[in-house]
Parts: structure tokens; C-alpha cells; sequence
């Protein structure tokens, strides 16, 4: 029983091993999703075309969506928009959320490398980026028919992580196979 | 020569102080000190490790705003901290509550200052018990004594 009682140590040693090699395989800048399964935040924000027209989330209440948050000055960005323009052809809705950003810089984004979104808010100040828990660009965020966010992804939407991550969540939402 | 280096060093870095500690005003001057302990313990999201008030990230700066706009609002620091919380997750602080996920991290220092004094109670008041040499030991044990005695005996009756 002693002789066993030795090997404790040896033990207890391996599991904080086997606990420690899990963890290099996290991405520690990733952080738990706080609002994954609760409402899309409310708001009231302009349209990145003009300060006239306000929108809010009644404007895509009852439809499922992605919320892309998007900014000129995010590098990642530009790496995304394609992906985001082939997903708009093939008929997803995407409302972008244009994130501390300059309008004029931002129209001309758009029009230099194709619009994907259905209209984008403009948040000048981060205020709905708070509200989001938005901690850099680019984000994404399924949100479904109930205005329920059901799936976040921090960083680049590229193909691999729309087939493992969006794919099937949001055929299981909308019904139909694309 | 050493002098004069020192003294604009020291200007420099006074310069430096005053930019980082940026102007923020309050109504109340009670808020402040609530203001720098919670940008103390609340953590920067974006960055790895640096809590708000020691972080230049874009994101720290508008969370600093967003808690003294909250503290003026008249938040108490558990309200703002949920407030937090429900959008930036429990990653957000420092001091993380107690729950499922995080009470054996809270109770570690207990389990292992109990075990610790385990340890020291079987090193010093259980010595005798153990398996011992016993040479260390001056005192027979009264088993051994009487198995002394018997071989004593036996050998003078020889």
C-alpha cells in the first residue's frame, strides 16, 4: 500500500500533463460566447448610407440572417469579403454591421470590392459592438427567424469554417439545402 | 552628464503618466476610486492578459468609457460587472465568481493547505506508527520488550 502511495506524485503529474497538452489546442483568443442562445440586442442605429434612415432589429426580425461586423481598417476583413460575396449569391442574407468605422471609406469598400449586405448599420461609436460583445473584426453571427443569436464566429468566415461551423445550423434553420 | 539624463527621463516618463492616465471627469469624486477598481479588475477582452486600465486596445478604451458612463448612471460595480459579464463573458473578470465551472480553482488553496498540514502531521506526531527504522527509536516497543525479556530468559536458563 506505501510502495503505492509513492506513485501519487507520478500520478497526479500525468493528469496536470494530459490537462496542460488539451489545452494547446485551444485558441486562447477565443472567448466564450455570452449571448449564444439569447436576443439579438436591441438598437437604433443610421444606415451607413445616411444619417435619415435609422434602423433597428425589427427591420430583420423574422428572417434567418448572418450580422457580419466589418470595418476598412480590419485587415481580416478583406481576406472575408469573397467568401461573404459568394454566400450572398447564393442567396444568404448577411445585414453588415459597419464597426468604428469612416462612412466615406466604407461606401467606397463596397463599391470597390462588391456589396454582399442587405443594408449595413452604421455603429460610429461601437455602441451595438458593447451591446454584442464585439472584441475585434471581423465577427459573425447566425441569428435566427425569433431574432435569436444561435451560432458566433470571432475572426474570418472562410470556406472551411462555414462548412464546419454555419453549414448545417443554418440549412436547419432556413429548411432549405444550398 | 548622469544628472541631466536622469531629469529628462523623469520628464519623459511624467509625460507619459499624465497620457495614459487620460482626463476623466466625475460628477462625484467617489466614483473615481470605484472607477479604478473596476478598470483594475476588469480584464481587456481583445488582449491576452492586461486588465482595462493598463490597456491601449481601441476596446479598452471604449469598455473605460462605457463604465463611467455606467458609474454616472449610478450602476453599483455589481450591476456594471453583469453588465459585462452578459455581453464579454466571465472572461471579463479578473475575479471570477464562484460557480460549477470554478469552484475547485477557488477551493485549491484549502485542499491544498489541509493536505499540506496532513503531510506535516504524518512527518512529525506519527513517526512511531510508521514503518520507521528502529534505530531511530530509543524506546522498545512493550511487543518487543517482552520478546527481549523472553530471549533473556531463555538464554540464562542455557
Amino acid at each position: 500500500m506505501n510502495r503505492l502511495a509513492l506513485f501519487i506524485p507520478l500520478a497526479l503529474f500525468a493528469a496536470l500533463s494530459v490537462v496542460l497538452l488539451l489545452g494547446l489546442d485551444k485558441d486562447p483568443q477565443e472567448l466564450p460566447s455570452a449571448l449564444v442562445g439569447e436576443p439579438f440586442p436591441e438598437f437604433f442605429l443610421p444606415r451607413l448610407e445616411g444619417d435619415q434612415e435609422i434602423v433597428s432589429r425589427e427591420d430583420f426580425r423574422g428572417q434567418v440572417l448572418l450580422v457580419n461586423v466589418w470595418a476598412t481598417w480590419c485587415f481580416a476583413c478583406r481576406i472575408e469579403h469573397q467568401k461573404l460575396n459568394s454566400l450572398a449569391e447564393q442567396g444568404v442574407v448577411i445585414v453588415g454591421l459597419n464597426y468604428k468605422d469612416q462612412r466615406a471609406e466604407a461606401k467606397l469598400w463596397l463599391y470597390e470590392r462588391g456589396n454582399p449586405y442587405q443594408f449595413n448599420i452604421f455603429d460610429a461609436e461601437g455602441s451595438l459592438g458593447i451591446d454584442l460583445g464585439v472584441y475585434g473584426a471581423p465577427e459573425t453571427y447566425l441569428v435566427d427567424g425569433d431574432g435569436i443569436i444561435r451560432h458566433r464566429r470571432v475572426g474570418v468566415v472562410d470556406d472551411r469554417i462555414w462548412d464546419a461551423e454555419f453549414k448545417a445550423l443554418y440549412q436547419e434553420l432556413t429548411g432549405v439545402s444550398q | 552628464m548622469r544628472g541631466l539624463g536622469f531629469a529628462v527621463l523623469s520628464l519623459l516618463l511624467a509625460n507619459m503618466a499624465v497620457a495614459s492616465t487620460a482626463v476623466v471627469e466625475f460628477s462625484d469624486e467617489s466614483l473615481r476610486i470605484r472607477y479604478q477598481q473596476l478598470v483594475q479588475e476588469l480584464r481587456c477582452p481583445k488582449c491576452q492578459n492586461q486588465n482595462l486600465a493598463d490597456s491601449n486596445s481601441p476596446i479598452s478604451e471604449d469598455l473605460r468609457a462605457q463604465v463611467h458612463t455606467l458609474l454616472e448612471e449610478g450602476m453599483s460595480d455589481r450591476e456594471i460587472k453583469n453588465y459585462l459579464k452578459s455581453r464579454y463573458s466571465e472572461f471579463i473578470l479578473y475575479r471570477p465568481e464562484v460557480n460549477q465551472n470554478t469552484w475547485l480553482l477557488w477551493a485549491a488553496p484549502v485542499v491544498f493547505l489541509l493536505f499540506g498540514l496532513w503531510v506535516l502531521y504524518r512527518l512529525y506526531f506519527n513517526r512511531s506508527s510508521s514503518d520507521m527504522p528502529v534505530e531511530q527509536n530509543d524506546q522498545l516497543s512493550s511487543v518487543d520488550q517482552q520478546r527481549l525479556d523472553q530471549l533473556l530468559r531463555n538464554k540464562d536458563k542455557q
